[in-house]
């Protein structure tokens, strides 16, 4: 789908027909307060060979530094194949074509990724997917509340281990709309659900669960689920896709299995990037499918019974059902959800299993490794899968930047998070022994000379 | 085009109401509606007991090109749904004032005749559509 740009003349035509002045003019409602002239830090204009050069030498400050650090955004081994074909001309796009079904080979890629996030989720629809984990929330919440019309309250219930950061873009997108977020009182030996204390009477529209939780943990999934059923209120699970490999997929969660999830699809194959893009995912129970927001491309059969491939269900969508649609972030992030599907096709299963054993048995060397060292412990006990919070003996920020002069990325402070002194650590599969040990004999020898 | 039935009450979002005997009220959509919105593939059903004011959205029936809304012509609550619509929503195309009925509500206050059209009315009001 090739980008043509306007001509001037193009631009002057159709400013006159609709008379206006200037393209500026169509920005007249937006408050000037809000309008930003210039972003610190970022040049004005500037030519190709300058922003070459800018961009080389501001990669170069960032240096190859080992990462240590997780928090939501994970870094993984992306087999080299993996971006060579899906920015193949035929795929190198973030859009679904205008012209769905003449873009046969679009459509399949997504419908395969459709079938791969079902079966890791044990859910049975998926959607082509949303921009990013944290609106995923947003749209999963909106969600529960078409779905679930007995319950009035808009309340949405969060278990404590909910990425703080989704809180606040869910809220940011649903709060407008006369959703209102809550913690779970949270255990602090375990940062888990303390069950004995959950209020009555909440009457929640829904109950959010992440799991592996924001600060690493794993909470009873079954008695929180089977607990949100009996309250009236949807289950929506928040997963990280790699830990599906070894964890219970949010499909058999409790005895009817979580109605949603949704998670972030970065740890797929799409690299770090400093914070995007990335993608969101989604899928639900087929009895919701109707309030399933974003595009789903189904398989069906040609006049001449050729199996092909179709956009479906689309009288919900914008196009069609106008504001009433189920949602008007239908955007996908079909490069990313290229890039996943060849990278989950690629690992295969095993691999994916691989990978997951791999990541939880360095974390569990390196967590060994920095509680072996004076003044730091778990801050919670209890499983955990590629991510331990350590409560430390004196304050984080000093720490992560000795030893990110060491060209160590240590961690994610979590001090303003978790209101003490603690550092969320995390080690994938691409650490090694030495890495690893490397780390934790930095560390030591920061923690030691008094930092 | 078919004739109207000429015991049922009209409105302009092309809805049908049947006074029942015991005091209820089912509605569904004109033989009109069904025909604009082609072969039905889902409805979506209130809950039963659900408070409808008048002019409330209540059900969407969707084809396969375009999802509308079905808007209760009276208040009141919902007192019974055509749960058959669930497996088989082309019911409504195929008898959209018999087996096609959507839902029955209990009307909250007495019916105002004189805001709904009577078969004639509705009759001249699709007339005057077309011209």
């Amino acid at each position: 789908m090739p980008f043509i740009p306007h001509t001037e003349k193009d631009t002057r035509e159709m400013l006159q027909a609709i008379g206006v002045d200037s393209i500026a003019d169509l920005f007249d409602e937006i408050p000037p307060e809000l309008m930003i002239e210039h972003l610190p830090h970022v040049p004005h204009a500037l030519t190709e060979m300058e922003i070459s050069r800018l961009m080389r030498q501001r990669a170069r400050m960032d240096g190859s530094p080992s990462c240590f650090i997780g928090a939501g955004a994970y870094e993984h081994h992306i087999p080299a194949a993996v971006w060579d074909i899906a920015t193949r001309g035929e795929f190198y796009s973030a859009y679904t074509p205008y012209q769905a079904e003449a873009s046969q080979g679009t459509l399949q890629v997504i419908y395969e990724y459709q079938t791969m996030i079902t079966e890791l989720t044990g859910l049975d629809v998926s959607n082509a997917s949303l921009y990013d984990g944290a609106s995923a929330l947003a749209e999963a919440a909106l969600m529960a509340v078409r779905t679930n019309r007995r319950v009035k309250s808009g309340r949405v219930l969060l278990a404590p281990g909910v990425n703080p950061v989704y809180e606040k873009v869910a809220a940011a997108i649903a709060g407008a709309q006369g959703l209102t977020f809550e913690r779970l009182p949270q255990d602090p030996a375990t940062g888990n659900i303390d069950f004995d204390a959950i209020p009555a009477g909440r009457e929640p529209v829904a109950v959010v669960l992440q799991q592996p939780s924001f600060v690493g943990t794993l909470d009873d999934v079954d008695r929180l689920t089977d607990w949100a059923h009996a309250e009236g209120a949807l289950m929506i699970g928040v997963v990280n896709p790699t830990s599906l490999a070894l964890l219970k997929a949010p499909g058999h969660w409790g005895e009817k299995g979580a109605d949603i999830a949704i998670g972030e699809g970065q740890p797929l194959g799409v690299p770090m990037s400093s914070g995007g893009p990335y993608f969101g995912f989604m899928t639900c129970k087929q009895q919701h499918v109707r309030q399933m927001p974003g595009r789903i491309v189904g398989r069906t059969t040609d006049l001449d019974g050729n199996p092909g491939f179709a956009l479906t269900l689309q009288a919900r969508e914008q196009h069609i059902r106008r504001s009433k649609a189920t949602s008007n972030i239908c955007t996908n992030q079909g490069l990313m959800v290229t890039a996943a599907t060849i990278y989950m096709s690629l690992v295969g299963y095993d691999g994916l299993v691989n990978i997951a054993n791999t990541s939880h048995a360095n974390t569990a060397m390196l967590v060994d490794g920095l509680t072996a060292v004076s003044g730091v412990e778990r801050l919670y006990s209890g499983p955990f899968f590629h991510e331990v919070a350590l409560q430390l003996d004196r304050p984080v920020a000093p720490l992560l930047k000795a030893l990110a002069d060491r060209n160590i990325l240590g961690g994610f402070d979590l001090t303003p998070i978790v209101g003490s002194d603690a550092l969320l650590v995390c080690a994938t599969e691409t650490k090694t022994s030495a890495d690893i040990e490397a780390y934790i004999a930095a560390f030591a020898d920061v923690m030691n000379s008094g930092s | 085009m078919n004739e109207l039935p000429g015991d049922l009450l009209y409105t302009k979002d092309h809805e049908w109401l049947r006074r029942e005997d015991d005091g209820s009220v089912t509605i569904g959509i004109t033989d009109h509606a069904q025909s604009a919105l082609g072969d039905l593939v889902y409805v979506e059903l209130p809950e039963v007991d659900l408070e409808v004011d008048e002019g409330g959205e209540m059900a969407v029936v969707e084809s396969v090109k375009a999802a509308s809304d079905v808007y209760a012509p009276i208040a009141g609550s919902i007192a019974a749904v055509n749960e058959e619509l669930a497996d088989d929503p082309e019911k409504i195309n195929s008898d959209p004032y018999g087996d096609g009925w959507i839902v029955r509500m209990q009307p909250s206050d007495s019916i105002d005749e004189d805001a709904l059209m009577s078969p004639d009315d509705y009759q001249q009001f699709l007339d005057d559509l077309d011209d």
